[in-house]
């Protein structure tokens, strides 16, 4: 007998199957050219790759545990093939979620997830295709020595407007590992160099993480987020109800 | 070896179509779940939107990374990673193991380091996306408040390592502070878009508050990066 199927098992195995069908896709590329072009793998060049391989293998399975809660089933079987997570996929997401007042984890805030994500992908493809096809009337623009800086701050500019609505909303969550953060990066600046910020921040995501959740969870045993953002909310809304 | 054949756009153009067809699939399902769970249709128009606007300047930032990366690589390669999988950082470091790109092996070599190096990525999810649902689920049903308290810790501690970030080049003296301004000053102007809200009841305000903040912050870089270097 079919085993009953509800929406979430058909999401994962629906997920499942694009994920298989476009990685074998994506995959395909690099083989395809050998063909094509009659060429061979370089395995010393393979061999010096080897190391940026491992790191980005170790940022995969770090960006997997952190980023699959935050964007629910479906956002996270889309958002890992279309890319570009910590820079738009994520951050479109959680903003839209917020916007909609629907919170992550809970069947509105997966379907506002997957919608936002599905949008992004789609916009980005298209912006990327328009610039493809005039890429030479493009160039001059894009590379110009004038917009470079604001193409340079995207993720500060993006983190910049996020962080106040999330600090000012979790103050009381977000002042420890801001602080611990901010000591991260300024002494690794001194010690390591400017480069060592663009290394540290793929592992020192899932550290803020962790560290956030350890001390939510203790300031929540110890009662001390009674006045914290949403329960403030959760009260009015509970008392108007009452009313 | 030609790195813009016609024929590397076909392939190219396909493997995306597919892409999109998994975008449009999940939306329309999205969508569809949305309705049928009882979520109003305007907050899902709503979020269209809002998804839309928001794109907007990180694509335009990624197309400049495509072009940045077409000197060496041609145009369907940088397409092809940063339109689906890839991200801008791994392509660059990526594609940074050698100097030019000018026979076949090289460039095959390039686009297969490309790809391994986004494997895990491509089926880690597929196997744990399951397990991780459902170990949230068991989380918010054991303690609903918990359960969120779980959920805004994580944006928390992903918004604190990008908050540490900004700072990450303050040892190179005042030119290291740009990022820093930026970030200041698109937290000011989302402040103030939170402000004019509340002033003037403005609901439209919140669809493009973050998406305008982000842009003022991105075109103040340009006279701050005058001003200091």
């Amino acid at each position: 007998m079919l085993k009953h199927r509800n929406f979430d098992d058909n999401t994962h195995l629906f997920g499942r199957i694009w994920g298989i069908v476009t990685s074998v896709c994506i995959i395909a590329y690099p083989f395809l050219c050998m063909l094509i072009f009659d060429a061979g793998l370089n395995w010393d060049l393979v061999l010096t790759g080897i190391g940026v391989i491992a790191m980005y293998w170790v940022v995969s399975v770090v960006e997997t545990f952190t980023y699959a809660p935050m964007l629910g089933a479906s956002g996270t079987y889309l958002g890992f093939v279309t890319g570009n997570l910590s820079n738009l996929k994520v951050p479109c997401a959680l903003n839209c979620m917020e916007q909609a007042g629907v919170k992550s984890g809970t069947e509105e805030g997966e379907v506002i997830s997957s919608i936002s994500i599905a949008v992004s992908s789609i916009v980005t493809m298209l912006i990327i295709v328009l610039g493809v096809c005039i890429i030479a009337v493009l160039t001059p623009l894009l590379e110009s020595e004038a917009l470079k800086p604001a193409f340079d701050q995207i993720l500060p500019a993006l983190f910049g407007a996020m962080a106040v609505v999330y600090i000012s909303k979790n103050w009381k969550i977000a002042i420890l590992p801001c602080a611990l953060m901010l000591v991260v990066f300024i002494v690794g600046s001194f010690v390591g160099g400017e480069g060592l910020a663009q290394t540290l921040i793929g592992v020192m995501v899932p550290v803020g993480v962790v560290v956030t959740i350890a001390y939510t969870r203790i300031i929540y045993k110890k009662g001390w987020l009674g006045e914290q953002g949403y329960l403030k909310a959760e009260t009015a809304e509970t008392s108007e109800n009452t009313k | 070896m030609d790195k813009n054949a016609a024929v590397l756009y076909l392939i190219v153009g396909i493997i995306i179509a597919v892409v999109t067809a998994q975008a449009v699939f999940f939306l329309v399902r999205s969508y569809r779940r949305g309705v049928v769970i009882g979520m109003d249709k305007k907050v899902l128009n709503k979020t269209i939107l809002r998804a839309g606007v928001f794109t907007i300047a990180p694509a335009i930032a990624i197309l400049v990374g495509i072009v940045t990366l077409s000197d060496k690589l041609g145009v369907p390669l940088p397409w092809l990673r940063l339109s689906v999988i890839g991200s801008l950082s791994y392509e660059t470091i990526a594609s940074g193991i050698v100097q030019v790109v000018e026979d076949a092996d090289t460039y095959v070599t390039v686009a297969f380091i490309m790809t391994i190096g986004m494997i895990v990525s491509m089926f880690l999810p597929l196997f744990i996306g399951k397990k991780i649902q459902r170990g949230m689920i068991k989380i918010q049903s054991k303690d609903k408040k918990w359960g969120e308290l779980f959920m805004t810790a994580l944006f928390m501690g992903m918004i604190s390592a990008f908050l540490g970030f900004v700072f990450g080049a303050v040892n190179t003296g005042l030119k290291g502070f740009i990022p820093v301004f930026v970030f200041l000053t698109s937290a000011l102007a989302m402040a103030i878009c939170g402000l004019l809200l509340k002033v003037t009841k403005w609901k439209w305000i919140t669809d493009y508050a973050l998406p305008f903040s982000m842009v003022v912050g991105m075109l103040m870089a340009i006279p701050y990066t005058s001003w200091i270097v």
